[in-house]
């Protein structure tokens, strides 16, 4: 193919000359013989049925202009192709290209996810996003219907969140509820003694107070989500890439503000994609760009330029996306919750839910900061259940005493060190970069929601349907914190 | 006029043409065998038109929208109490009385049409049987009926499966809950065991405990017992 074409000159040059042929006094006679069989050779191999063929096949590589270009394919990703496809103003408007570097999704976050979705939040907005949510997995089949395929089970399991809370905590709980009931979301307040009626299986010593999810809460099957959305995005028109993108282009624009401070303003006017396990790249010409990398949109927004800067400035703020483990455990424990056991997350910190109908369970537990472990890698570490998952759930549900681990996983969450909430919307100064990610958990029950709002930005240029000015970047240079009363 | 405190049943009409599957028209939930024999004109016209494609997809969408308009208009004139599709005379005349029983049997109510039977607080038994829209979801929208209800049946609903089933424990007054013909849920013996030890006033009807288990073969010693009893 291309390494061919090389190898002929690019075309130009059929007739070159061996090293064979130079040096040595050979007579031109015998000099001559080579070169006519070096010619013969090369004419043979032009001719049709020979090895030349200046034409090579590109179709692995992603098309040359792209209006959009949404660098990373999973699910929030995806969520964005669905919604600008959905949303455009004529068929076939836009051009969609979603390059994703890794088509297995080994180390996705949206497939390594234990698949839950809740509202009990305390920030309005994202209350409101997993609303939207809720109501968009309900009606999935409506939502992304294709012409002759079958519908999809999203295998959901409508048990609800359990929040338990201490003392300490019980005030912020309350106040929490109250803001999750205001937006619309069914969640009931428990005291310790309805909670032991319930529940019979839970100790309660320690809690003051608990709060539960009657509806639109549970967990769901992510990968029959992105298979879904991929197959109604590829309906639509959307093209996909299998390659890693290596570099932006930009032009810039030297402005001055009302004040009369000089600015840069950046366009990314080209995309390099690179193919796997090749030197091969192909410049994309887009006028749009989707960083939806998930733990990676930090080094896809560093290549763009974000951050480079000297720090306290606009251009010096980075976008602080970074990779971290989390490990879920699968464990069989005969004598456990029965078939009612929402995902119950303790004051600890530790989660667990059960999987099926044979008494397995799986959870976790998110470590605390000194103590994570290094994202190199996702191997599983089983000491850190035996030392700090075990422990709180033995106390908190006491079958859990007797179990056995049958496996673990881990996955990355694309953690956003400054406030552990989402980036949406576009970057002050690259103006046609917009960003999907740094979700910190709560990417996958979150991306319906969120993926409509970054089509209505792109397409209208503000959000509609749900306000989620809060979640720009430039809260990261003003030091405005969009931060969750975390229950202790 | 003091009328006695009758509790009335509720029967939806039957809809014979309007239990049409979403898919129905693409053929898609028909089993692989009958796809590739009966492919429609327009089937095989989408495959070579792109237009045509287009066309399918907005008859889809149609249909779809169809299934909700029909439960919007049911819940306008939800009741249908005679066989003959006609209001008894006397039905205007008891806006006070407690609807303590609702039959939608084989009807399109999807979770949307559930909301009206949410409004009835005294609402004692709910057949929703052969209920083609019903799925687990709509078995989640229940909760509010907890205080109330008491029978409850979902023989032959093609969507429920045990994960909706485990969500009825909000509903600790039921005392009879049919769930036999369920072809969603995986294990029916091993959800009904599971589903009592969840609802344990209720009596279980419809799975069978054997159900699910594999038929032991002949040459067994006899003194094996029959299927546990807990």
């Amino acid at each position: 193919m291309l390494r061919r074409a090389l190898r002929l000159g690019g075309g130009r040059g059929l007739v070159t000359r061996g090293p064979g042929s130079r040096g040595g006094g050979s007579t031109p006679g015998k000099d001559w013989d080579g070169k006519v069989s070096e010619i013969k050779k090369k004419i043979q191999s032009i001719l049709p049925g020979g090895a030349w063929n200046p034409l090579y096949d590109t179709s692995h590589l992603p098309p040359e202009h792209s209006d959009v270009v949404i660098v990373g394919g999973g699910v929030l990703g995806l969520s964005v192709a669905y919604w600008l496809k959905k949303l455009e103003k004529r068929r076939g408007a836009i051009r969609v290209l979603v390059v994703e570097r890794d088509h297995t999704y080994s180390q996705a976050s949206t497939v390594l996810s234990i698949g839950g979705i809740h509202q009990q939040f305390s920030v309005p907005e994202n209350i409101q996003l997993s609303l939207f949510s809720a109501s968009f997995l309900r009606n999935i089949n409506e939502y992304l219907a294709v012409v002759d395929a079958p519908p999809l089970d999203l295998q959901f399991n409508p048990l609800g969140y359990l929040l338990l809370a201490s003392e300490k905590g019980a005030a912020t709980m309350e106040s929490n509820v109250r803001v999750q009931r205001q937006e619309g979301a069914k969640v009931c307040l428990m005291s310790p003694e309805q909670l032991r009626n319930k529940f019979p299986w839970i100790n309660t010593e320690g809690v003051a107070l608990a709060s539960y999810g009657m509806e639109n809460e549970g967990w769901f099957d992510p990968w029959c989500l992105l298979q879904g959305l991929r197959r109604k995005v590829q309906s639509m028109g959307v093209l996909f890439c299998q390659g890693e993108v290596t570099r932006f282009v930009s032009s810039s624009n030297h402005m001055k503000t009302t004040s009369g401070t000089e600015v840069t303003l950046k366009r990314i006017y080209e995309v390099h994609v690179k193919m796997d396990h090749s030197l091969e790249y192909q410049p994309v010409e887009c006028a749009i760009v989707i960083n939806a990398a998930g733990a990676w949109s930090g080094q896809v927004a560093e290549l763009a330029g974000i951050g480079k800067g000297p720090p306290g400035t606009l251009q010096g703020t980075r976008l602080p996306v970074e990779p971290r483990k989390r490990y879920v455990y699968l464990w069989h424990c005969p004598q456990g919750p029965g078939l009612e056991a929402p995902l119950v997350t303790d004051i600890s910190g530790a989660y667990f839910r059960r999987e099926g109908l044979g008494n397995n369970y799986l959870g976790g537990l998110s470590p605390p900061e000194e103590e994570e472990p290094d994202p190199g890698n996702l191997e599983v570490d089983y000491g850190f259940f035996q030392d700090k998952v075990w422990p709180p759930l033995a106390q908190r549900v006491p079958a859990f005493e007797t179990l056995k681990v049958r496996s673990a996983w881990a996955g990355y969450n694309d953690y956003n060190t400054f406030d552990q909430n989402g980036v949406v919307g576009p970057h002050p100064l690259v103006v046609n970069m917009y960003f999907a990610a740094g979700f910190s958990g709560h990417g996958l029950q979150q991306a319906p929601g969120v993926g409509r709002a970054v089509a209505e930005m792109v397409l209208e240029g503000h959000f509609q349907t749900i306000d989620l000015s809060p979640f720009l970047f430039s809260r990261f240079y003003l030091g405005e914190k969009i931060q969750e009363q975390v229950i202790i | 006029m003091a009328a006695p405190r009758t509790s009335l049943r509720l029967v939806a009409a039957i809809w014979s043409g309007s239990t049409r599957g979403i898919h129905g028209l693409g053929g898609a939930a028909a089993p692989e065998g009958s796809q590739k024999k009966g492919k429609t004109l327009l089937q095989f016209l989408s495959d070579h038109f792109y237009d045509v494609e287009f066309l399918r997809e907005y008859l889809l969408q149609r249909q779809m929208l169809k299934v909700h308009q029909e439960n919007r208009f049911q819940n306008k004139e939800w009741i249908r109490p005679d066989e003959r599709g006609r209001f008894p005379l006397e039905f205007s005349e008891f806006p006070g009385v407690p609807v303590e029983a609702v039959d939608a049997s084989g009807c399109a109510i999807n979770y949307d049409g559930l909301d009206n039977v949410l409004l009835l607080k005294e609402l004692r038994s709910l057949s929703l049987r052969r209920c083609p829209n019903v799925d687990d979801w709509c078995l989640s929208h229940l909760h509010p009926l907890a205080n109330s209800l008491q029978e409850l049946s979902l023989a032959g609903c093609p969507h429920v499966s045990e994960r909706g089933l485990a969500c009825l424990h909000h509903l600790q007054n039921l005392r009879r809950l049919d769930i036999s013909d369920l072809p969603a849920v995986s294990n029916p013996g091993l959800t009904r065991i599971l589903v009592e030890e969840m609802l344990p006033n209720c009596e279980v009807v419809g799975a069978d405990w054997a159900q699910g288990l594999n038929s032991e073969p002949e040459e067994q010693p006899q003194d094996r017992a029959s299927p546990v009893h807990v």
